[in-house]
C-alpha cells in the first residue's frame, strides 16, 4: 500500500500568532456571544424594537438624519455646532441610571434597560425650535414622561421638576470650561412635565439615540426653546420650589424659566419673529409656542408671558 | 539676503503670495458650498467665516505699523493696502450674505435689525465706515486728498476695529473666547499705538 502523505499547501498553515492567539479569539468569541444576549438596542444606529409609528403623515418636512445628527448644541462636548458629532463618543451610555427623588412617595433608582421598557415606545414627530432662531422637525422615540412620574407618585408639594445631567469631566470634554454652571439643570412645572406632549425620549428616526443628541435619554418639550429639553439625564427631582436652571444662572436678562417659544417675545439680543428650518433658504414666521398652542396654551392661562419668558 | 532690504523683485513675489494666501478662505468656502460641505446651516457657517476673516485681515492690518517699527523692514508697508483691502472684501462678503442669505432683502427687518439689535447696531456703521477707506486706497485718491486729509480718514479705522469687535463679542451667545482674543490682540495693538503716540508727544514737549 501506498502510504498517501497529504501535503499541506502553505497557504492554510495557520500562521504561528493566530495560533497562539486562539485563546483570545475563543475569549472574544464568547464576549460576542455575551453581547447578543444582552438587550439589543445599546448603541446608536441600532433599530428600536416595536416602536409604534406616528398615527399621521408630518405636514412639516423632516429634517435629515444627518442634518439631525451633526449640527447640534450639546456644550457639555464644547459650544460649536460641530463638537458634539465630534467629541460625543467618549460618552459612556451603559452602564447607566437614573435617580427620581425628593417630593415623591416612592423615590428610585431606574436603570436604564428598565426606563427603556417602562412604557411603550412611540414615534413622535416634533418641530424642535432653538432660542437661537433655527429649527429642524425630528422623529423622536419615547413615551411621556408622565409615565415614568406616575410610578414614583409625587406628593402633593411637588410643584416643580428639575433635571439634572451627567456630570462627568472626562466623558464630556466641554466640562472641562466653565461655559455653563455644571452639571446642567434644567426645569418645569409639574404640569407642564406631567403634559402628554413632554417626551422622556431615547431615540430618533427608529434607533437608539445618538450621543451628541443626549443619550440614552433626555427630554423632549417642543412648545419650549430647545434648551428646556435637557439631555443624557442621571436625576430628576420634584420639588416644591422653582429650581434655578442653568441658562438661568448664565443669563438671567435672556433665559426664563419658561422659556416657552413666543414670536412676541424677543430675546434681548436677536429677534424670535422668524425662524431658519434647517435646509430651507428663506425663514419662516416661529408660531406661538412652536405651533402646539392648542395643547398648551392653556397650562398659562392669566399669566403675563412676557414677564413670564 | 537682509529682510530688511529686498528688492522690488523679491517684493512682487511676496505680494503675490500674500494675495493667494487671502483668498484660502474664499476658496474653501466656495468648495463648501459646491460639495455641500458647509453643514447643516450653510448661511450661519458663511456668515461666520467672511466675518471671522473680515476681523482677522483688519488686525493684521494694524499689525503692519507695528511690526515695521519693531523689525526695521520697512518694506512691509507696501503689503498694507492690500490687507487692508481685503479686511473690506471679506467684511463686504458678510454684509451681503446677511442682506442677500440671511435676511433675503426683507428691508423692513434690516432696518429694524440696525435699530434695535446691539450688535448690528454697532456692526452696520462699521461696515459703512470701511467704504471710503476702501474708496481713498489709491495712490490717485491720496495725492488727490493729500498725506495729511488721508492719514485722519484712516485713523478711522481704529473706531471701526473696536466696532468689530464689539459686534463680534455681542452676538455670541455664551462662549466668548474667540470675541475675547480678537479683545485682547487689539488691545494690544491700539496700546502700542498710543505708546508712540505719547513718546512724540513727550518729544515734542521735552523739545519746548
Amino acid at each position: 500500500m501506498k502510504l498517501h502523505i497529504p501535503t499541506i499547501p502553505s497557504s492554510e498553515i495557520t500562521p504561528k500568532e493566530l495560533f497562539y492567539n486562539r485563546r483570545n479569539f475563543m475569549q472574544l468569541a464568547a464576549g460576542a456571544t455575551m453581547m447578543s444576549l444582552l438587550p439589543q438596542s445599546v448603541f446608536a444606529g441600532d433599530k428600536l424594537p416595536n416602536v409604534k409609528k406616528a398615527d399621521e403623515t408630518p405636514t412639516d418636512k423632516l429634517t435629515s438624519f444627518k442634518d439631525i445628527t451633526s449640527y447640534n448644541n450639546f456644550y457639555e462636548f464644547g459650544t460649536s455646532k460641530e463638537s458634539p458629532a465630534e467629541n460625543a463618543g467618549s460618552l459612556k451610555t451603559r452602564p447607566w441610571t437614573i435617580s427620581v427623588e425628593g417630593e415623591v412617595k416612592k423615590p428610585k433608582v431606574y436603570d436604564i434597560e428598565e426606563l427603556l421598557k417602562l412604557a411603550p415606545l412611540e414615534e413622535r414627530i416634533y418641530r424642535l425650535r432653538c432660542v437661537e432662531a433655527w429649527s429642524m422637525v425630528i422623529p423622536w422615540v419615547g413615551y411621556p414622561l408622565a409615565e415614568l412620574l406616575k410610578l414614583v407618585e409625587p406628593t402633593s408639594k411637588a410643584k416643580f421638576v428639575e433635571f439634572i445631567s451627567l456630570e462627568d469631566h472626562d466623558q464630556m470634554p466641554g466640562q472641562k470650561s466653565a461655559t455653563l454652571e455644571w452639571p446642567y439643570r434644567e426645569g418645569l412645572r409639574i404640569d407642564e412635565a406631567m403634559h402628554p406632549l413632554t417626551l422622556l425620549t431615547v431615540g430618533l428616526y427608529g434607533e437608539v439615540l445618538p450621543n451628541q443628541n443626549g443619550a440614552p435619554i433626555r427630554l423632549v418639550v417642543p412648545w419650549k426653546y430647545g434648551f428646556k429639553s435637557a439631555k443624557s439625564i442621571v436625576k430628576i427631582r420634584l420639588l416644591e420650589n422653582q429650581p434655578t436652571t442653568s441658562w438661568m444662572k448664565a443669563g438671567p436678562a435672556e433665559y426664563g424659566f419658561y422659556s416657552n417659544v413666543n414670536p412676541a417675545v424677543d430675546h434681548p439680543r436677536w429677534t424670535q419673529a422668524k425662524e431658519r428650518r434647517i435646509g430651507e433658504f428663506l425663514k419662516r414666521p416661529t408660531l406661538p409656542f412652536n405651533g402646539y398652542e392648542d395643547q398648551v396654551a392653556h397650562l398659562y392661562s392669566g399669566m403675563d408671558l412676557i414677564k413670564n419668558f | 539676503m537682509s529682510l530688511k532690504n529686498i528688492n522690488v523683485k523679491v517684493l512682487a513675489q511676496i505680494k503675490i503670495i500674500v494675495f493667494l494666501l487671502a483668498l484660502i478662505p474664499l476658496t474653501q468656502l466656495a468648495i463648501g458650498a459646491y460639495f455641500d460641505g458647509l453643514g447643516a446651516n450653510p448661511i450661519e457657517k458663511i456668515t461666520r467665516t467672511t466675518g471671522y476673516w473680515a476681523l482677522t485681515f483688519l488686525l493684521i492690518t494694524l499689525t503692519v505699523t507695528p511690526l515695521r517699527r519693531f523689525t526695521g523692514w520697512q518694506w512691509l508697508m507696501r503689503l498694507r493696502r492690500m490687507l487692508g483691502l481685503f479686511a473690506f472684501f471679506y467684511a463686504s462678503l458678510h454684509f451681503l450674505t446677511y442682506v442677500v442669505l440671511d435676511q433675503f432683502f426683507d428691508w423692513e427687518s434690516i432696518t429694524h435689525d440696525i435699530i434695535k439689535r446691539p450688535y448690528i447696531t454697532v456692526g452696520f456703521p462699521a461696515f459703512v465706515l470701511l467704504i471710503p477707506l476702501a474708496i481713498t486706497s489709491n495712490n490717485r485718491l491720496i495725492k488727490l486728498l493729500g498725506g495729511k486729509k488721508w492719514l485722519s480718514l484712516h485713523r478711522l479705522v481704529y473706531i471701526i476695529a473696536i466696532a468689530g469687535v464689539v459686534h463680534y463679542w455681542w452676538l455670541v451667545k455664551k462662549d466668548i473666547t474667540n470675541p475675547l482674543t480678537f479683545a485682547v490682540l487689539l488691545a494690544l495693538l491700539l496700546s502700542i499705538r498710543l505708546g508712540y503716540w505719547l513718546r512724540s508727544l513727550s518729544r515734542q514737549w521735552g523739545v519746548s
